[in-house]
């Protein structure tokens, strides 16, 4: 415990918790529209953006968001077409953007070390400027997931409904896509953006093991990615690995012992109920029915 | 002389340059309930998605309540219930949580529920016999029950006219007699009805009008067609036998 009384790490410890309960917020309506690799991509491209800062000395995770974002909005363009080569159109912008990524790094006079940093996370990067930067932006996005959840909730659930219901869906797709963008870029100080991803859909995947309802899961999701983040960073501290990876490590243990349990429970619960199982469909008629 | 609800005009619609609908108009009053019928690909889903804006028209024009659909903002008025539920990428929602959405037509996007859609939910769960399934993930409901909870989404909004696509399609006898009785709770409270249907069942007296849909045209608008063979006759139930291991009870309820 007393590496957290150098103030980075306290940095390092605050950006992780904010990231933690901001990813698994956003995350759950990606893994509800089925794009939880969305954010994976949208950290190859924010990758150019970085190496782009560095090429030219302006604050990388500046040019990362700008970069990101409009990647994340080329993005959606595509998807709300719904083209068939839009699989194709994802894997080029992907590649694209970390190969361009890699490309301008080399170019720029920063190290491998640099490199990884950005890649997987680094507990000694984050800046006091940073930390501003991340807490604010993590904020927004918390409160705009949490707040226009109805909203956000019915266009990932069903979005033709949500057109019908007259709610601005072009706009919160946007939102959406943008705030991806955002979150992967403030976090891959901490995380990295190869690693980020996993904390936007694992929580979230764990969390559906028990729960029942949207709003449960979100709330679970998010205690989860907290506790991740915590621990993670507290683990990297002490063991001196890339805080990223021990983040995300952690986060699929929790995903592995819920689903145990929850299997197991779930087994204990058929066998105690015999009666109970399993019911037969209704039919589709009765006949004589009286 | 009422106003049009829905008046489509010499609507075409196409998918990738194929025409689906020709030269389609329809116009539907307020109070009536209008049965869709026709067979697989005669253009009977895309018409009503056309009606909401769901697909582009190539030719023609939309009006709702009187007003052009491009400058359509009234949205609350309208209740749709798709065919099916979509499965999404597997995160649960309770019923409850399905049916809340139908009130975000009428309470935008940035306030929070209130005590008025609190209880306008509940009256939704109610009219379609989910009220003790209301904390039950969706996705543990049968087919039929997902269908109901569709609808209660729908009439969360308190619409003034309901949209459905074939909404007893592949629904049990148990929700297909809740569904009519919820339909014929609405019309009695004033609502119109524009509904695609393969067959109608239980829905029968309720209809005021039937539509034949005929590869993309109109081919009957008028009475509620004459059963064809043993279809459609008020007593003919549809039995699909699953062979010799039927469930014991099914003669005797």
């Amino acid at each position: 415990m007393e590496l957290f009384q150098y103030p980075y790490m306290q940095r390092a410890l605050i950006a992780a918790l904010v990231i933690g309960l901001a990813a698994p917020a956003l995350g759950i309506y990606l893994v509800q529209r089925r794009l939880a690799l969305i954010g994976d991509g949208i950290g190859h491209v924010a990758l150019t953006g970085v190496g782009a800062g560095l090429l030219l000395n302006r604050s990388p995770v500046l040019v990362a968001v700008i970069v990101a974002t409009a990647g994340a909005i080329a993005i959606e363009v595509v998807r709300a077409r719904g083209r068939t080569s839009g699989d194709l159109a994802l894997a080029l912008l992907f590649y694209g953007g970390i190969a361009g990524g890699v490309m301008l790094v080399g170019l720029s006079d920063a190290t491998s070390a640099t490199l990884n940093a950005y890649l997987f996370g680094s507990l000694i990067t984050i800046f006091p400027g940073d930390l501003i930067t991340i807490a604010v932006l993590g904020t927004a996005i918390l409160v705009a997931m949490i707040a226009l959840r109805p909203a956000l909730f019915a266009i990932s659930h069903d979005e033709e409904y949500a057109r019908v219901s007259g709610l601005p869906v072009r706009t919160l797709n946007l939102l959406i896509a943008v705030t991806t963008a955002i979150t992967v870029t403030i976090a891959m100080r901490a995380v990295g953006v190869l690693l980020i991803s996993a904390l936007m859909v694992v929580p979230v995947a764990t969390a559906q093991q028990v729960t029942r309802g949207f709003r449960s899961t979100m709330t679970a999701a998010m205690a989860l990615g907290l506790f991740a983040a915590g621990t993670g960073v507290w683990v990297a501290a002490t063991a001196d690995t890339a805080p990223g990876a021990s983040v995300v490590l952690l986060a699929i243990a929790s995903f592995l012992v819920v689903a145990v349990a929850a299997g197991v429970w779930r087994r204990l619960r058929r066998r105690a109920t015999p009666a109970a199982a399993p019911t037969a469909e209704p039919h589709e008629v009765v006949l004589g029915s009286s | 002389m009422t106003t049009p609800v829905i008046a489509v005009r010499h609507a075409t619609v196409g998918y990738d340059g194929r025409p689906v609908l020709r030269d389609i108009s329809l116009t539907v009053s307020a109070g009536e309930v209008v049965a869709l019928l026709g067979a697989n690909g005669s253009g009977k889903s895309t018409l009503i998605r056309a009606v909401l804006g769901l697909v582009p028209l190539s030719a023609g024009s939309v009006t709702l309540f009187d007003r052009p659909l491009r400058r359509f903002r009234q949205w609350e008025r309208i209740g749709y219930v798709p065919q099916r539920l979509g499965a999404g990428g597997g995160v649960p929602a309770t019923v409850r949580e399905v049916v809340a959405s139908g009130r975000l037509a009428r309470r935008g996007v940035l306030r929070p529920p209130g005590r008025a859609d609190r209880a306008a939910v509940d009256a939704a769960l109610r009219a379609v016999g989910l009220a003790d399934r209301a904390a039950d993930p969706v996705a543990t409901l049968s087919g039929g029950q997902q269908q109901r909870t569709l609808i209660a989404r729908a009439l969360a909004g308190q619409p003034e006219l309901l949209v459905l696509d074939e909404p007893t399609a592949g629904v049990d006898a148990a929700s297909q007699e809740a569904f009519a009785s919820a339909l014929r709770d609405f019309v009695a409270g004033g609502g119109t009805v524009l509904l695609v249907a393969h067959e109608l069942g239980p829905l029968r007296p309720v209809i005021t009008r039937c539509v034949v849909v005929h590869q993309g045209g109109v081919c009957h608008d008028g009475a509620v067609p004459d059963p064809a063979g043993h279809h459609a006759e008020p007593d003919h139930d549809h039995v699909h036998p699953h062979g010799p291991d039927e469930p014991a009870g099914l003669w005797s309820n």
